[in-house]
C-alpha cells in the first residue's frame, strides 16, 4: 500500500483520509497510522502546495545557480551543502553529476535580491571556486502540475 | 424537394440518440462538471503517439493491404492468443477495422438478413439496434435485470430464441452498466446456444478494463463458441486512442472473408499512421495500460462509494468505466433526475433510459475524470439530493 498511497498524497495531499482509504480498499485507521508512520521515519518530509505566482502581484523570482566547490579532506560534500542550506533563499540543493558539483535554486523579490545574495553570501563561501546564475523566466509545469492554461475538457462527444 | 420522400425510411425511422439535445444544452450552460464523457482523460502513452509520429515522418501514408498491415494482424493474433487464449490466423481471421464500430456493422450486415432476429442485451451501447434495422434485421431486446447483474441469463436467453434467430449481441463488459460476463457465465449461455445455429457478436471493446481481479474472459474461449463467435475488439479504449479510429474483429474465416468485402468497398482500409502505432501499442504497452487500469480502479471506488454514501444504490461494476446508480428512491424518471441535477446543480450525467427502456431508474456516470472532479460533482449530485427530498 506504500506506495500507492505516496503516489497519491504525492498528486494531492489534502485528499481526505476517507477518500484515499475508500480508493485503495482499506480503513481510515489504516490510512492514519500508516502516514504517521512514515512521517515519523522522515519519509514524508513536508506538505506544500504548488503555487503560480505569476498570477499574482507579488514579485517573487528564482534562479538557479551552478556552483563548483573544492569538497574538504574528510567530509566531501556534505558540510558545504549543509552550510548553503541553511540560507532561507535557498530553495533546493543538489550534488550533481557533471561539470558542476552543486545545483542551488535561489528565490527572491527581485532580479536584484538573488544577484546579491549570490555576490554576496554564496561566491564568498571559502569553497565555493565559481558560480554561474540562470534566471528563471517562466515555470510551465511545477511539481508534476501544468501551469498554463486552465485545463479545458476537450473530449466533445456525448454520443456515449 | 420533398426530402422526406426521396429518403430511405428505414434510415429516416431511426431514432437520433435522445441524449444528443440534453447535452447541447449543457454545452451552452456554463460550469457544468460532467460525468458524461465515454472516453478515457488519458491522452495515448507517449510510445504509441511517436510510433504514429515516426510512421508519418518515414513516409508511410499509403493505403495498407484491405485486411490491414500483416505485421500488425499478427500482433493481434499474438496479443489475443496471449492475452484471451484464443488462436486466429493473421492471414484469414484478423481483419483491421476503423474502430470497434466498423467491426459491429461490418460483421451484423455480414450475417443479418432482412427479417432475421437479432437478440441484443439491454441496457447497452446504442449501436446495435440501429445497425441491425439498417440490414432489414429485426431487433429482440432482452432486458438484463439489476437482480442478475445485469448478465445475459440461460433462462432469458431460451425464452427469446426462435428459428429466425440470426445473432446474439454479448456487449461484455457493459457500457453502461460495468457488467461483465464471467467464465460460469458464458458456459451456461453456450449451452443454450449449442445445436442451433445462432451467431454471437462479441464486442469485447472493454475487455482490458476489468477490475477486482476478474481477467476479462473472451466468448470465443468457451469450448464450442469460437466457431460461432465473432470477437470485436479495439485500441481506443484499452489504450486511450478514440481519435485514431482503430479496431479489430477476430472469427471464422468464412464469415471474416466476407467482413473483409464489405470493409474493402466501404472503407478500403483503416488509418495508416494507427495502423502503425497500434503495433507498438500491442508489443509494448502492457504497463501503460496497468497504469492507467490501476487509476480507473481507484476513481471507480471512490465513485461507486459517494453514490452508496449518497442513498443511490450502486452495484459494483466490474468492466469498463462507468457507474450505474439506481436513483428510483428519489421518485424521479432518470430523464427527470438528469435533467433537474442539470440546470439546478450543473452536473450532467446520462439517462439510463439512453441505452434501452430497461435503463429506466438508473443513471450513468463516467468516472473518466480526476478524482477531484469526481468529488466535486459528487458534492453537487449530494446537494441536489438534500433539495429534492425535503
Amino acid at each position: 500500500m506504500n506506495t500507492k498511497l505516496l503516489k497519491l498524497l504525492n498528486k494531492d495531499s489534502r485528499t481526505s483520509e476517507k477518500d484515499l482509504a475508500t480508493m485503495l480498499g482499506c480503513t481510515e485507521e489504516e490510512i492514519r497510522a500508516e502516514i504517521l508512520e512514515m512521517e515519523r521515519e522522515g519519509v514524508i518530509r513536508g506538505y506544500k502546495a504548488v503555487i503560480d505566482w505569476e498570477r499574482l502581484d507579488e514579485a517573487y523570482v528564482s534562479a538557479i545557480i551552478e556552483l563548483k566547490v573544492t569538497p574538504k579532506a574528510g567530509y566531501g560534500f556534505e558540510e558545504i551543502a549543509a552550510k548553503i542550506m541553511r540560507y532561507p533563499e535557498v530553495e533546493s540543493v543538489y550534488l550533481m553529476s557533471g561539470v558542476y558539483d552543486l545545483n542551488v535554486v535561489v528565490k527572491g523579490r527581485t532580479f536584484h535580491e538573488v544577484a546579491r545574495f549570490v555576490a554576496k553570501e554564496l561566491s564568498t563561501i571559502e569553497s565555493v571556486t565559481s558560480t554561474a546564475t540562470h534566471f528563471v523566466l517562466r515555470r510551465y509545469k511545477e511539481m508534476d502540475v501544468e501551469l498554463l492554461g486552465d485545463g479545458v475538457d476537450e473530449r466533445g462527444s456525448y454520443l456515449l | 424537394m420533398n426530402y422526406e420522400q426521396i429518403l430511405s425510411p428505414t434510415v429516416q425511422e431511426l431514432k437520433p440518440s435522445g441524449i444528443r439535445k440534453f447535452f447541447d444544452i449543457a454545452s451552452t450552460m456554463q460550469g457544468v462538471i460532467s460525468l458524461g464523457v465515454g472516453e478515457p482523460d488519458f491522452s495515448t502513452p507517449w510510445e504509441i503517439r511517436k510510433a504514429g509520429i515516426l510512421a508519418l515522418e518515414t513516409g508511410k501514408t499509403r493505403y495498407t493491404s484491405n485486411r490491414g498491415l500483416e505485421a500488425l494482424r499478427r500482433e493481434i493474433s499474438r496479443y489475443v492468443e496471449r492475452k484471451y487464449g484464443v488462436s486466429y490466423q493473421p492471414e484469414t481471421e484478423v481483419l483491421v477495422s476503423v474502430g470497434g464500430s466498423e467491426g459491429i456493422d461490418a460483421a451484423i450486415r455480414a450475417l443479418v438478413c432482412p427479417g432475421d432476429e437479432v437478440i441484443i442485451p439491454q441496457p447497452s451501447y446504442v449501436c446495435y439496434e440501429p445497425l441491425v434495422r439498417l440490414t432489414g434485421g429485426v431487433p429482440v431486446i432482452l432486458e438484463t435485470k439489476a437482480e442478475h447483474d445485469f448478465k445475459v441469463t440461460p433462462e432469458e436467453l431460451r425464452k427469446l430464441l426462435t428459428p429466425k434467430t440470426k445473432l446474439l449481441i454479448l456487449p461484455y463488459p457493459c457500457n453502461p452498466t460495468g457488467a461483465i460476463m464471467e467464465r460460469a457465465d458464458l458456459e451456461a449461455v453456450s449451452a443454450v446456444l449449442q445445436g442451433t445455429n445462432v451467431m454471437v457478436l462479441s464486442d469485447e471493446i472493454y475487455s482490458e478494463l476489468t477490475f477486482s481481479g476478474s481477467a476479462h474472459v473472451s466468448a470465443a474461449s468457451i469450448p464450442g463458441m469460437r466457431e460461432r463467435t465473432i470477437v470485436v475488439n479495439g485500441f481506443s479504449k484499452t489504450f486511450s486512442m478514440t481519435g485514431w479510429r482503430l479496431g479489430y474483429a477476430c472469427g471464422p474465416e468464412p464469415i471474416l472473408a466476407q467482413m473483409t468485402k464489405i470493409h474493402q468497398f466501404a472503407i478500403m482500409c483503416a488509418p495508416t499512421t494507427s495502423q502503425h502505432a497500434a503495433i507498438e501499442a500491442l508489443r509494448n504497452g502492457d504497463e501503460a495500460v496497468a497504469a492507467m487500469r490501476e487509476e480507473y480502479d481507484m476513481r471507480r471506488r471512490l465513485i461507486v462509494s459517494g453514490f452508496n454514501e449518497l442513498g443511490l444504490t450502486c452495484r459494483e461494476p466490474k468492466g469498463a468505466f462507468y457507474a450505474f446508480p439506481c436513483i428510483r428512491s428519489t421518485g424521479l424518471s432518470s430523464d427527470e433526475f438528469c435533467e433537474k441535477l442539470l440546470y439546478s446543480e450543473k452536473v450532467a450525467v446520462v439517462p439510463g433510459t439512453a441505452f434501452g427502456q430497461g435503463g429506466e431508474g438508473y443513471i450513468r456516470a463516467s468516472y473518466c475524470y480526476s478524482t477531484e472532479h469526481i468529488s466535486e460533482a459528487l458534492s453537487r449530485i449530494g446537494h441536489f439530493l438534500e433539495t429534492i427530498r425535503k
